[in-house]
Parts: C-alpha cells; structure tokens; sequence
C-alpha cells in the first residue's frame, strides 16, 4: 500500500479556486454579460412607438444600419477620426515617451509625473477649457492676433475634435510605450550600428519591433475609447456632424420616440467590427515576437 | 602584412564632463594581432574600444583605421565590429537573422547570405541553431553567435569588451582557446579589452596595460610579467613581494636598495634610477628560493635572513610564507617537482632559512 498522499485533498483545491474566481465572476456575468445578452436581443425586436419595444423578431435593424447613408457614414467617419488620432497619438507619444525613457532618472519620475497631472482634472472641465483657448475671442486668436494675423475660427471645427481626442488620449498612448522602451535594451542600438544599420535602420529593424507590444497596447488604448466618443465632437466640434457615439446616443436618449433596437443592433455591428480589427492588428504586429 | 599598422591612436583624450577617461594615450596596433588592453575598472580599456568602435568621439588625438582617420564617422561606416560584454543579440531575431543583419544592412548580394551565415555559423561550432531564438541558448552559445555576428562582416579589425566576463570558469577557458584559435585561423586583429590578467597572458600577442586613463607598458606577456616597467604593472600582473627602499648605488641597468632594516637588495632597473631615490624591488613568489641557513649560496644572489611562518601545499605548488628580520612578510612559492608523500622534509612553520633571489629576477621599480 503507497504512503498516504501529503496533497490536500483536490475538492478543497478546487473549492478555493472558484471562491477566488466567484466575485469577478459574478460581476462579470450581472454588469457585463447580462447586458450584452439584452442588447443582443432588442437588435433583433422591432421598436414600439412610444420609444418601447415589441417583440416581434425583425432583421430590420440592421437592414436600416447598411441602408441608410447616415449610419455608414458616421461609422466610417468614427473610424477614420480614431485612426487619425491613434496615428498622431502614436507620432507624439513616441519620441515623447523615449526622450523621458533616456532622461536622467531623476527628471523621469517628474516627467512621467507631469504627464499624469491632467488626469487630476475632470475631463469635461478639461474639454470646456479647449473651449476658451480655441473659441472666436479666445487664448489662441488673442495671440494670432497679437502677432497681426487675421482671427481664424478654430473651434466647432473637425480639426477642433481632433485636437481634443488627441490632447486627451495622448497619455494612454505614452504609458504603455513609456514601458516598453523602459524594458528595451539600448545595447541593441550600439549592436546595430556596429554592424551597419544607420539611426533610421537600427530604429526599424530593432528598436520598433521589439517595443511593438508598447505600440500595441497604447494604439488600442487610444483607439477604443476614441470611436466611441461624442463628448469632445459635440463640445469642440460644435456637433456639426454626427460620430458613432452621437448617434447612438440620440437612439437611446434623445430622440422622439427613442430607437433601442437599433441602437442596440448599430452597437453589436460596432463591437463586431472593432473586435475583428484589434484581432487582425494584435496578429500583424505580435506574430514576430512570438 | 605584420608590418602595417592596423590601428593607430595619437595622442588619444577622451573627457566625460571633469572626468578624464582616457589620458593622452598612443599606440600602434599591428595587422593580424592579438592585442589586450588589460588594466582594472576604469582606466579607460572600454573607453578606448568604444572610441576605435565609433560610440565615442575622443575629445583630442586622432584615431586611424587601416591609415584612414576616423575623426567623426559614425560606427556603421567602419570596418571594425565589436563582441559586447552583454553580446546585445536582437532577441526578437532568430541566430540565423542575427549573423544576417550586418550583411544586410551592408547591401551584401542577397542571394550569397544564407552560405555565408551558415560558414559563420560553423564556424562556431553552431551550424544546427539557426533558427533558435538567444534567449533558448546558453550564455556561451549566445557568446558564440555574438562572434558569427561580428566576424559574418569580414571586420578589418575584431572589437572584444570583456566578452568571456559573463561566463563560467571552465567555459571560459574553453572560449580562451577557441578565440585565440579563430584568430590565428583569421588573421584578423583583435583588440581585446580584459581585467582578467591571466586571460590576456594567455591569448595576446601584445599587452597593453592601463590605470587611470594612462598606457603603463606595451609588451609582450613575457616582457610585461618579467620585465614590467613600474610598481603598478608588477603589482597587477601575477603576485609578487615588494620591498620598498632607497637607491645607495645604480649604473644603468643594476642598482642597489637600501631597506629601512638596513638590508641591501640588488636589482635589474627596467628604467634608470638615481641614488638617494625612494624605489621598490619586485621579487616574484616563484623566482625566490628557500635554502637552509648554512647550504651555498648561488653568485650574483640577494640574500636575507628569513623564518618560515605558513606553510601551505596547493598541489602544484607549495606556497611558503616567510617573515624576514625587522617584520617584513614575504611568499615564496616552490614548484612540487618531486612525486613523493613523504613531505617531513620540508619547510614547516618556525624553521629558519634564507631567502636568496638571483639578482637579474629582482627588478627595481619607480611609481
């Protein structure tokens, strides 16, 4: 007969596991899958007219999605700005976030300090002051003016929303490359210019790749939340063109009768399409690494 | 082509804000050697390699490859390649992407890459690990891609910064044998920057030793362990015991001591000496011999009154410590020539002896 096993029993092993996974569990499964599942569902209903819904299975939802310009255009228009964004964020963030990296340590910790200081700030309030710097008599006209151009009007401009997303995502795009290039080994830069590759080389063929994971996270960081924004489009933008969160947020809230169904259906094609595209992104650019 | 001079540093300075790292310093390196700069942390050995390398510009003084001044060309236009003390292998490449890059980057006919990266890789005894990534291998197959790496280009001149430091004691002796192997194989120069006295004794043609940002002496291992010409390289360079004192008598290539317990010491005098100046003779451990007080002396032999105090056995050698007269500690190490057990004869704590050293094996040496 084998000597008695010292391991606990496997019952307890597994007991304690669910006990650890059950309060995320659990939140996860009221606040996030719940919700979804609804959602899911009243994309295919059929909108009642006193903003209600009735339950009769349509596909029409989404056949009103595809068809009209409005929706299409607003999607591709959400896309196309975070892209932009995203793309900016990351021609700012890097040189930003590889100059803090090769400062002294001392002057790191207070740069990546000032670098976090808006996030003290509400980010409404930090909107509205967009606002007075851009508006017609505002900071930046007072200073084109003081320099004796014309005044320009800024904002309520495309390039106002644009300046706002970027202003303020740039920081979720610095973290994480602040990170990567931190874990980068600059050795590898001397490697590669030993070997013959020019500034510009050593950069592509070394450094990029292997802070690609930076890259990764903070294009997605800004990327998310920037094709569901309407905050910034509507107070610097001056709400002159719709953007995927303005309209949903109209569907759900403000229109008369308010559109749950489709509403719901714009949000799951949208959730769709950006889950496909981060796992198209996350494979072109990790697939090396790996 | 032994004759012409690979690297030439003249008058080299390099400055880091107040900080002298590299002090005036010029040398000639010939085609096809084995070159060290040996010397401890911070007497400017890796500052030199960088500056030859490319990473750093001297402050003064020119540096010239192959007759051709360097001035300000940036690394990735010399003809010179550098093994790193951390190897700095890409880690997101495989082995084979990392012997390729240089070639790459150098425009190499594409289609004759694969068989040279497979000759460098053979060459290093890694033909089978081409496609591994560096962090699957060992620190001395990493060591070993970091050589292909740099030797795939054809460098005129090899760059070594303490490329053995990272490794283990029996590895690295391994690796000793294969870099000096490859470079006779080559006859390429390699410039080898080492702390490790006995790893440059072993593998150079020429030694540099440096401290504090100077150039002491430029010889071969034999002229640097025999014949060093200061207090600082006899003392960095093996063991040996010192004896200070001041000059009574010179003539140019001998001199005599005067210690303060009144002993007199002769010496040979790499460098002239004048009486009344404060000197130091350096006698090795091994080059001294233990002789009963009454046996024969050798002519032309120092002398001095000595007590043995430790005797220690190391297998090879024994190593003897001895207090002379006046307190002054010395070590004598004796070769174990004889295969034998029976070891009652010999030297034990508290006999008296004489320790004699012939003349020409005690140098008198100046700071």
């Amino acid at each position: 007969m084998a000597a008695k096993s010292l391991d606990p029993p496997q019952r307890s092993d597994r007991l304690r596991t669910w006990l650890l996974l059950g309060p995320g569990l659990i939140y996860l499964l009221i606040f996030f899958a719940l919700p979804l599942v609804v959602i899911v569902l009243y994309s295919f209903l059929t909108p009642g007219p006193r903003g209600n819904v009735e339950w009769v299975f349509t596909f029409n939802n989404y056949i009103t999605l595809f068809t009209g310009d409005l929706y299409l255009s607003a999607y591709w228009r959400s896309i196309w700005s975070s892209l932009l964004t995203t793309f900016v964020c990351l021609l700012i963030g890097y040189p930003l976030a590889l100059f803090i990296v090769r400062s002294p340590p001392r002057w790191r910790v207070v740069l990546l300090f000032l670098i976090l200081i808006p996030f003290w700030t509400n980010f409404l309030v930090r909107t509205y002051a967009w606002m007075i710097i851009l508006a017609n008599n505002g900071l930046l006209n007072g200073l084109i003016q003081a320099l004796g151009m014309p005044r320009q009007t800024l904002l309520n401009t495309e390039g106002a929303t644009l300046v706002g997303l970027i202003y303020g995502e740039l920081p979720f795009m610095i973290l994480p490359l602040y990170a990567a290039l931190d874990r980068f080994d600059f050795n590898l830069m001397e490697a590669a210019a030993d070997l013959g590759a020019n500034r510009w080389q050593a950069f592509l063929r070394v450094m990029l790749p292997q802070t690609m994971p930076g890259v990764v996270a903070g294009s997605v960081l800004v990327f998310i939340p920037t094709v569901g924004q309407f905050v910034v489009s509507d107070l610097l933008g001056g709400a002159k063109v719709d953007y995927l969160g303005n309209i949903l947020q109209r569907l759900f809230q403000r229109s008369n009768p308010p559109n749950w169904p489709l509403g719901s259906a714009m949000a799951i094609v949208f959730m769709f399409v950006l889950t496909v595209a981060i796992i198209i992104y996350f494979r072109g650019t990790t697939e090396e690494d790996r | 082509m032994s004759d012409s001079i690979a690297i030439d540093l003249r008058n080299v300075t390099k400055r880091f804000g107040d900080v002298t790292a590299v002090d005036n310093i010029s040398l000639q390196i010939r085609d096809g050697e084995f070159f060290s700069m040996l010397g401890p942390s911070g007497c400017g050995k890796t500052s030199t390699l960088r500056m030859i390398a490319g990473f750093e510009y001297p402050s003064l003084g020119q540096i010239y490859i192959h007759g051709r001044e360097m001035g300000h060309i940036p690394p990735y236009q010399r003809p010179v390649n550098t093994v790193f003390q951390s190897y700095a292998l890409f880690p997101h490449m495989t082995v084979e992407q990392n012997v390729a890059f240089g070639l790459q980057m150098k425009g190499v006919d594409k289609a004759s890459i694969p068989g040279r990266v497979k000759e460098a890789l053979e060459m290093v005894r890694l033909g089978s690990f081409g496609a591994r990534r560096p962090r699957q291998m060992s620190g001395g197959q990493q060591q070993r891609v970091a050589l292909a790496r740099a030797l795939v280009n054809h460098p005129e001149v090899l760059l070594l910064d303490e490329p053995l430091g990272a490794l283990d004691q029996k590895l690295r002796k391994e690796m000793q044998l294969e870099l000096k192997g490859l470079q006779e194989r080559l006859g390429i120069t390699f410039i080898f920057v080492t702390h490790d006295q006995e790893e440059a004794l072993t593998m150079s043609d020429r030694i540099a030793v440096m401290s504090q940002g100077n150039i002491l002496q430029v010889g071969s291992p034999t002229e640097i362990y025999e014949r060093p010409i200061c207090r600082f390289v006899a003392d960095f360079i093996g063991e040996t015991n010192f004896i200070d004192g001041t000059v009574r008598e010179a003539n140019g290539t001998h001199a005599t001591l005067a210690t303060e317990e009144g002993l007199h010491v002769q010496g040979y005098t790499p460098r002239p000496v004048q009486p009344g100046q404060s000197a130091t003779i350096s006698i090795r451990p091994e080059k001294a011999r233990l002789l009963p007080v009454n046996g024969n002396s050798t002519p032309a032999a120092n002398t001095m009154p000595v007590r043995v105090e430790r005797v220690s056995y190391i297998g090879s050698d024994t190593r003897i410590l001895v207090r002379a007269h006046g307190g002054r500690s010395l070590s004598v190490w004796e070769q174990n020539t004889l295969s034998t057990l029976d070891r009652e004869a010999y030297w034990e704590a508290g006999d008296e002896a004489v320790l004699a050293c012939p003349v020409d094996n005690a140098l008198v040496l100046t700071e």
